[in-house]
């Protein structure tokens, strides 16, 4: 492309695409579920490594016949929890509004939008 | 015993009875190709959420963990952690995109920016082999289960039938209701059918816990101990090692492998979940993304519960039943949830009467459990053997709605035949691995295509179709090659040696090749991927602009 073209993009997904209002969006969904996807595969990777290779310590005793791989197994089930709280709260404070502003506007370029 | 079985008989046929009422109830409010696929998306988030527990929570997570749990301690207890965490690649990756851009199947996603018929093609092979090999070890374990749960032993006869013919009878039973389900009530009467049994499954499950506790004076510690030292195996009975990940004095070659068993296994557990057919098409079922989201968190929630009251069940069956008298049963554990609740009712709910009944009304739910799970494993293939292979591919768009469910409603009946078919010749074999491998293919094939799809713009058509055929092509070969089929006396073929690949569970290697194969075939093919289609299904998956 050697010159700016004439006018913007007539299909309106593309344009909605490139806004900065979209961009953004984007940005902020990505850079929550990217890392959180790394983290709690670390941690369930951590601790399937452990199950394997660190009988020794997974078997210590804490409390009574409670032992440490009990602990860690319990801990998953906590994380899973936290983290599926967690995106919940940010996508209904940070993604929702921004989205359905943006599909609200390409559905009325497209005319009604949705079959 | 005989009061147990015919009141576990009365139950089964209540519970056939209330189904298929809901079934016929549901086919007359299924008239379009979205009620029948998507159950007309108007499911709430809550109703969603139970029946994606109800599609999910297999006779393998019920029945399944708390038997290994039961039988080899906590090693059970790490299939539920993989169970569960899968969740979250779901609910952060996978969910609310596929919700936005896709219809009724998998593919409407994978083939959005795609050539529509070699895309569609490929996830409609992997879809029916994923659901093929998930129905044929829930219907063998239904054929087994069954007879053990009406106990009916080898010799006995029942209603005039041996042992051997009530399996068939009952593989076969089984399979005529899913087909019903699925060919009369849609998506619409599957889900409820599959709300009824998370309800059922959820207060069976809390019932015997809360009577487990109890019989411990709510002290975890102490059922714990009591279970290690039945177990005759002390502490490691509460340590990983006794089930996957052995160790062979002397052996450190054996060693190795059986680690790498235990990491291939816990890989696919977690990719697989969002790679399965029959737990996407259900993100459809709700109005809107954020109904998605909602449902899954119910899910994780209900699925979370459910697995730390396996915990209790497992434990408990070990203390209270024992490890001897579970596998004189089942050798595989699988009765112990059914052991543990005739002796609990034994002990709290009036002697012998209290323990038939309690049998009886978890044998019940063990059976709604099955059927819940097959009747969502056939819609799911039959779903995309009709929308993706028949109208896309076949016809390539040019069918009608009407023409599309007629064949949908076929294809559910012939998959559920051959599911009868195959399940009838495979009883004699190990299945249990048939849901571990079901797993591994969909995080090999399914998972990359999803994943490549939604979030890397050069993906094209050869790229997914490379990594769909490269996953699930490489799952099954290994799996071919591995000590399941042949060299050990537990194999397919214990007299045979070709196995050349040394762990049982694919995954480790074949969901790097998957993922591999659609990078390869994606730099390769000589086709761009189409910018503009790709900002489109940016656009629609990250805002819901234009759902259906």
């Amino acid at each position: 492309m050697t010159t700016a073209p004439p006018q913007v993009d007539e299909d309106p997904y593309v344009r909605a695409q490139q806004t900065p209002e979209f961009q953004d969006l984007r940005r902020k969904l990505r850079r929550f579920v990217f890392p959180m996807t790394a983290a709690f595969s670390l941690w369930y990777a951590l601790y399937v490594l452990l199950s394997a290779y660190a009988r020794d310590f997974m078997g210590t005793k804490v409390v009574g016949n409670i032992n440490v791989a009990l602990i860690f197994g319990l801990l998953q089930f906590v994380s899973t929890f936290l983290i599926a709280w967690l995106y919940a709260r940010f996508a209904d404070r940070e993604i929702d509004s921004t989205a359905d502003a943006i599909k609200a506007r390409v559905e009325s370029e497209t005319a009604g939008g949705a079959k | 015993m005989t009061n147990a079985r015919t009141l576990t008989i009365i139950l089964f046929i209540i519970l056939v009875a209330v189904t298929l009422a809901i079934t016929v109830w549901a086919s007359r409010q299924t008239r379009t190709a979205t009620d029948f696929y998507a159950g007309g998306r108007s499911f709430s988030a809550f109703q969603n959420g139970m029946a994606i527990g109800g599609d999910y929570m297999s006779a393998a997570s019920f029945l399944g963990i708390a038997g290994l749990i039961a039988l080899f301690g906590y090693d059970g207890f790490l299939y539920s952690i993989g169970f569960l965490v899968a969740w979250l690649v779901a609910l952060l990756l996978v969910a609310e995109f596929l919700r936005n851009a896709g219809r009724y199947t998998m593919a409407d996603v994978l083939a959005f920016r795609m050539r529509q018929r070699p895309v569609r093609s490929a996830a409609a092979v992997s879809t029916v082999t994923v659901s093929i090999f998930y129905l044929i070890a829930q219907m063998v374990g239904a054929g087994s289960l069954v007879a053990l749960l009406l106990g009916i032993k080898t010799g006995e006869t029942f209603l005039g039938m041996s042992a051997a013919t009530a399996k068939v009878a009952t593989i076969i039973l089984v399979g005529a209701l899913m087909i019903i389900y699925v060919v009369v009530g849609g998506m619409k009467g599957t889900t409820y059918v599959q709300i009824v049994k998370a309800f059922l499954l959820m207060g069976g499950a809390i019932l015997m816990t809360i009577l487990v506790l109890a019989a411990f004076k709510f002290n975890l510690s102490s059922l714990l101990g009591a279970a290690a030292e039945k177990s005759g195996k002390g502490a490691a009975f509460l340590e990983p090692g006794l089930r996957y990940g052995k160790e062979v004095p002397g052996d450190a070659l054996q060693t190795f492998y059986n680690k790498m068993d235990l990491l291939s296994l816990g890989i696919a557990l977690v990719l697989g979940t969002a790679g399965l057919p029959h737990i996407l098409i259900r993100f459809y079922t709700v109005p809107t993304a954020k109904a998605a989201r909602r449902s899954v968190l119910w899910a994780i929630g209900i699925i979370g519960t459910f697995y730390l009251l396996t915990l209790a069940l497992g434990f408990g069956a070990a203390a209270l039943v024992g490890g001897k008298a579970i596998t004189a049963q089942d050798a595989a554990g699988n009765t112990a949830a059914p052991q543990l609740a005739q002796a609990l009712g034994n002990r709290f709910l009036g002697g012998d009467v209290g323990g038939a009944s309690l049998l009886a009304i978890i044998a019940a739910v063990a059976f709604a459990t099955i059927l819940a799970v097959v009747a969502g494993l056939t819609l799911a293939s039959s779903s995309s053997v009709a929308h993706d292979f028949y109208a896309n591919v076949v016809r390539r768009g040019e069918a009608t709605e009407r023409q599309e469910i007629g064949v949908a409603r076929i294809s559910a009946f012939v998959i559920g035949a051959v599911a009868i078919v195959l399940a009838i010749f495979a009883q004699k074999l190990n299945v249990a691995f048939l849901v571990a491998l079901a797993f591994a293919v969909a995080a090999s094939g399914n998972l990359p295509a999803i994943l490549y799809s939604l979030f890397w713009k050069r993906f094209t058509t050869s790229g997914a179709v490379a990594a769909i055929y490269g996953g699930l092509g490489s799952a099954v070969l290994l799996v071919a090659f591995s000590p399941v089929v042949s060299s050990t006396p537990t194999s397919w073929f214990p007299h045979a040696d070709f196995a050349w690949f040394p762990l049982s569970n694919p995954g480790i290697i074949s969901i790097p090749v998957g993922f591999l194969c659609g990078w390869i075939g994606t730099v390769l093919s000589k086709e761009a991927a189409s910018t503009d289609r790709y900002a489109e299904l940016e656009v629609r998956s990250l805002t819901g602009a234009g759902a259906h």
